[in-house]
Order: structure tokens, then C-alpha cells, then sequence
């Protein structure tokens, strides 16, 4: 375990930020507006996230993007008190969560701002947020 | 089927420290070097190779440095801390079908002369890209949070706790201490564990694997060369992998607690022919200490969620029924992607372990565990 503090420490040190690829780029289009869209395969109705180019299901690359409710159920989470990059050091300590969205097969992970006695299977209700730095968080509670 | 096909004839370790001088590719020359002399071969020997790791040495590179006039085999496995097992699998199959007779697999890194720490270097790899994309930027940065949510599902669901991770650091602890050559040189008490920082619940400091400057390699060469061997001879009786769906991304597995090595595990027993009570001792990659329990379940050593139980009362320390990282591993002697496993392993079924020797150790395994999952068994044995 390293401490990275002694790297050049900088107090406006920026979070690191989504890069969408070709396959993404509806996804965080969409995150920008607080929808949650997976892709759906149109030849086998499936959903998937995150986003592949064909259905492991199906094998079809045919696929179009369904709108889906950003609520789910708490899977799993950590309390994080280590900051591995120093754009979260001011976050400390923060917690992560995966939630089990309520459309069948998809899972997300987000940061978690509800009340600190997590329990698998706790409602979550998601948000997407868009960050002074230029970022999406998607925040559940 | 590929059973007793070839045997780890060298192996080579550098200094393991926290200020090397040297670079990764020297650190990895050092240690082929050290592998080298140990197999009792010529460098021009080696025809096949197979470099660990993101920050190796090409095989042009090992070609050029080794003077290796012909070399008949080369190939990369980018699987984390799983390639070194999974590279003893493709070793065998391509000494078995006589293409090679000496495969070179070598590993080699400098943590402390780079810039990017833990957590960094794994976003610059494609096998992460989801990771990077959509859990980064919230924050998931370094492994030991994204295997947090993993360990805490676990301990949710099966009822184990911190206090049970605690045994495996302070066994790993204790036998570093035996080896000799390890970073960590320091006794361990359950109260230090618990007393450790905590990193990303549930890890705390002394459930987190080091980092360190070091080289490790070996040569798996054919049976007939290594009877020719100054060593006793030693057997890889078979390997393995698994990988677990989908592999990219811990988060999206419909049961983030499984890994790939549950499905290798009864393949390399079934190929070995040999059940869980022949086994002497086990290697097993540990990452985190959590990752060690999930493994002694998924290796059938004990039922899913049992091992928080099974590894007490000195069962995994040298004397006990199953020692366990008799070398220290990643969390007490060094992190060289688990290569020091396969090191450690050979050196038992040798008895060339001085100090913390098995006893008639006759039959161990070793495990790789990489890429948020992804597993590999190899089952080895004394001649």
C-alpha cells in the first residue's frame, strides 16, 4: 500500500472523468440529462450494461437504447478512507455502492449519499449529477 | 491430455526491496539469469518465452540480451496476477507437443521509481476499460476498493469477519519471517491487524498485498532435460484456468462473489488424479487476504463461506494440515504477480526450503488470480 501524498500534491487536482467511446456515447448523453439508458437487442429484447457491440444472448449487433428507472436495490458497497487519487481526497471518507437496478441484468455503480447502515437489498434511488469539473456522478440514496 | 508433461528445472529471484536502482526489464534479466544458472542450461537453450506483465521486457528484447539464436515459441497472457499459472499451462502444452524444451517465464517490476501508484497503472489496461469508464470517475479507483464490495457481500451473506481475514496476514507474517528473503520482517498480532488503517471497508492496511521493486523467473523445461538436473526433479501434474462472467468488471457478475479459479479447480484435480488430502501445500495468490479465503473455498478445500473457520487454529501455518504461502506471498515477502508462488513451490517439492520446509512436502498447488477474477491452478509434484 502506497501513500500518494508524496506525489506532486495539488489541492485543484481534478477527478478523473468519463471518457465515452463510440459504443458509450448515448449512455452518458443520456446521463447528462439524468436518464439511465442500456442498450436493448432488437432481436431478442434483452438488455445489457455496461455497453458491448453484440448480444451475448443472441450474438445480434442489432441493438437500440431503452430508457430504464434509475431506482434499484443496494448488492454491495465499501466505505472508502484511502484516497488512491488525490481528486478524492476531499471526498473522505466516501462510499461506493452497486445497486441492482430494477430492470432485469443491469447493475450500476454509484456513489452512495444515503444513511450510513447499509443492508443488502436497501432501496436505492439513483441520480445523475453533473459536476462543476465537468464530470457525471451518479449518485444513489 | 497434458499430465506431467513438463517440469520447472530453474528458478531466480532478485532482491526484493522498496529502492531498487534497477529497472523492471533489469530486475527480470537478473532474475532469468538467476533461473538460468539454476536449470543448469545455456541461455541459447531457451526456445520458448512467455514475459509477465505490462511493464516487461519483449521476448525480441529477452532474444537479444540472452543471444537466443532460435527461438521456436513466444507468446504474452494478459491476465494480471493469473498469467504466471496460466503460463504454465501454455509451457507444458508446448513442451508436451515438442515444439519447445525450454520455456523461459519471467516477471520483473519497479513500483517505486514510478510516478503512478496503485491504482493508476491498471486504468493505462484495455482488460479494465469498463472499470475506467463508468466506476473511476465515481471514485473506484484502486483494487483495493474495487474488491471491497466483493469481500463485503461476502462477509454480509456468509457471516465471516475481519478478525478471520486476520489469519491469513498473520500466517503469510510468520512465514516471511521463516523465508528470510521478504519485505516484511516484522511479527504480526491479530491487534495489529485490527489496529491497521483501514483502506476501503472492509481492507485494512494489513489485508492489502505489498508493493515492491523485484524480478522472479523460471524455466519449465521437458521431462527428459530435467532428469538431467543437478535439483530433484519437479513435476507440474497439471494446470487450469477459469475465468469468470463477465470478466471485465466485478460489478456486473450476477454473483459478484464468484471467481474463474472455481470453474479451473476440479480440471486441475481431475487431470492431476489427485484428491484434496494429497495436497502438502498450497500457494495461493493473495492479492487480499480475502481473496486467499475465496480460493480455499472455490479449490474445494471447504464450502463457501467456511474458510474464515477453516484457516484457524494453525491449519495454514508451516506444521498445520494445509500450509499456505509458506514464503510470505504478496502480502509478506514481495508482489511479483505470484511468479515468487511458483518459485516457492518448487523450492518445497525440492526440500530446498531451509527454515520454513513442509515436511516431505511430496504434492503442492499454486494459484494465480489476476484481472478482478480471472484463475489459474497448477497442481505440482516431487518425482
Amino acid at each position: 500500500m502506497t501513500n500518494i501524498t508524496n506525489t506532486a500534491e495539488n489541492p485543484f487536482f481534478e477527478k478523473p472523468k468519463y471518457k465515452a467511446s463510440e459504443l458509450s456515447q448515448t449512455f452518458w448523453e443520456n446521463a447528462k440529462l439524468n436518464i439511465f439508458v442500456v442498450q436493448q437487442c432488437k432481436s431478442c429484447q434483452s438488455t445489457r450494461h455496461y455497453p458491448q457491440y453484440l448480444c451475448s444472448h443472441c450474438l445480434s449487433d442489432s441493438y437500440q437504447w431503452k430508457d430504464i428507472e434509475n431506482h434499484g436495490k443496494v448488492h454491495s458497497w465499501t466505505v472508502c478512507h484511502h484516497a488512491f487519487h488525490l481528486g478524492f481526497k476531499a471526498d473522505l471518507p466516501y462510499t461506493l455502492v452497486t445497486v441492482d437496478m430494477n430492470e432485469p441484468g443491469v447493475r450500476a455503480m454509484g456513489i452512495w449519499r444515503g444513511k450510513s447502515d447499509l443492508q443488502i437489498g436497501m432501496p436505492a434511488k439513483g441520480q445523475f449529477i453533473e459536476t462543476n469539473q465537468g464530470g457525471i456522478e451518479l449518485i444513489f440514496s | 491430455m497434458i499430465k506431467d508433461s513438463a517440469c520447472v528445472t530453474g528458478i531466480g529471484e532478485t532482491q526484493y526491496s522498496r529502492n531498487s536502482t534497477k529497472n523492471a526489464f533489469q530486475l527480470q534479466l537478473e532474475a532469468t539469469l538467476i533461473a538460468i544458472s539454476d536449470a543448469g542450461i545455456n541461455a541459447k537453450e531457451i526456445d520458448g518465452i512467455i514475459p509477465i506483465g505490462i511493464v516487461s521486457g519483449t521476448s525480441d528484447e529477452f532474444i537479444e540480451n540472452l543471444g537466443i539464436e532460435d527461438l521456436r515459441f513466444s507468446s504474452q497472457i494478459p491476465h494480471g496476477g493469473a498469467s504466471p499459472v496460466m503460463a504454465l499451462q501454455a509451457a507444458s502444452a508446448v513442451i508436451k507437443s515438442g515444439i519447445c524444451r525450454n520455456v523461459l517465464i519471467t516477471f520483473g517490476r519497479n513500483v517505486s521509481a514510478a510516478v503512478h501508484k496503485a491504482g493508476s497503472r491498471i486504468h493505462q489496461m484495455q482488460q479494465f476499460h469498463y472499470v475506467t469508464e463508468f466506476e473511476y470517475p465515481m471514485g473506484n479507483v484502486a483494487p483495493a476498493q474495487i474488491y471491497a464490495p466483493m469481500a463485503t457481500r461476502y462477509m454480509q451473506l456468509y457471516g465471516v469477519t475481519s478478525e478471520q481475514f486476520a489469519e491469513v496476514a498473520i500466517a503469510c507474517r510468520e512465514h516471511a519471517i521463516l523465508n528470510g528473503t521478504g519485505l516484511m520482517k516484522k511479527r504480526i498480532t491479530l491487534a495489529d491487524h485490527q489496529n491497521s488503517k483501514m483502506i476501503s471497508d472492509p481492507f485494512r492496511l494489513l489485508d492489502c498485498c505489498l508493493e515492491s521493486d523485484g524480478g522472479a523467473a523460471i524455466i519449465v523445461s521437458s521431462p527428459e532435460i530435467a532428469r538431467d538436473s543437478k535439483h530433484h526433479r519437479v513435476f507440474i501434474s497439471s494446470v487450469a484456468q477459469g475465468h469468470p462472467y463477465s470478466p471485465g468488471a466485478i460489478t456486473q457478475r450476477p454473483d459478484m462473489t464468484s471467481l474463474g479459479i472455481a470453474k479451473a479447480a476440479k480440471r486441475a484435480f481431475d487431470i492431476a488424479g489427485v484428491s484434496h488430502k494429497d495436497i502438502d501445500l498450497a500457494e495461493i495468490y493473495d492479492c487480499f487476504t480475502y481473496a486467499v479465503l475465496r480460493q480455499i473455498e472455490d479449490l474445494g478445500f471447504c464450502a463457501k463461506g467456511e474458510a474464515g473457520h477453516f484457516v484457524q487454529n494453525g491449519r495454514i501455518r508451516l506444521g498445520g494440515e494445509l500450509p499456505i504461502n509458506t514464503h510470505g506471498g504478496l502480502l509478506s515477502q514481495a508482489h511479483v504477480w505470484g511468479l515468487n508462488h511458483i518459485v516457492e513451490l518448487t523450492r518445497q517439492l525440492r526440500h530446498q526450503a531451509n527454515a520454513a520446509q513442509v515436511e516431505n512436502a511430496r504434492v503442492g498447488l499454486v494459484t494465480g488470480y489476476g484481472d478482478l477474477g480471472d484463475g489459474a491452478v497448477a497442481v505440482m509434484r516431487r518425482d
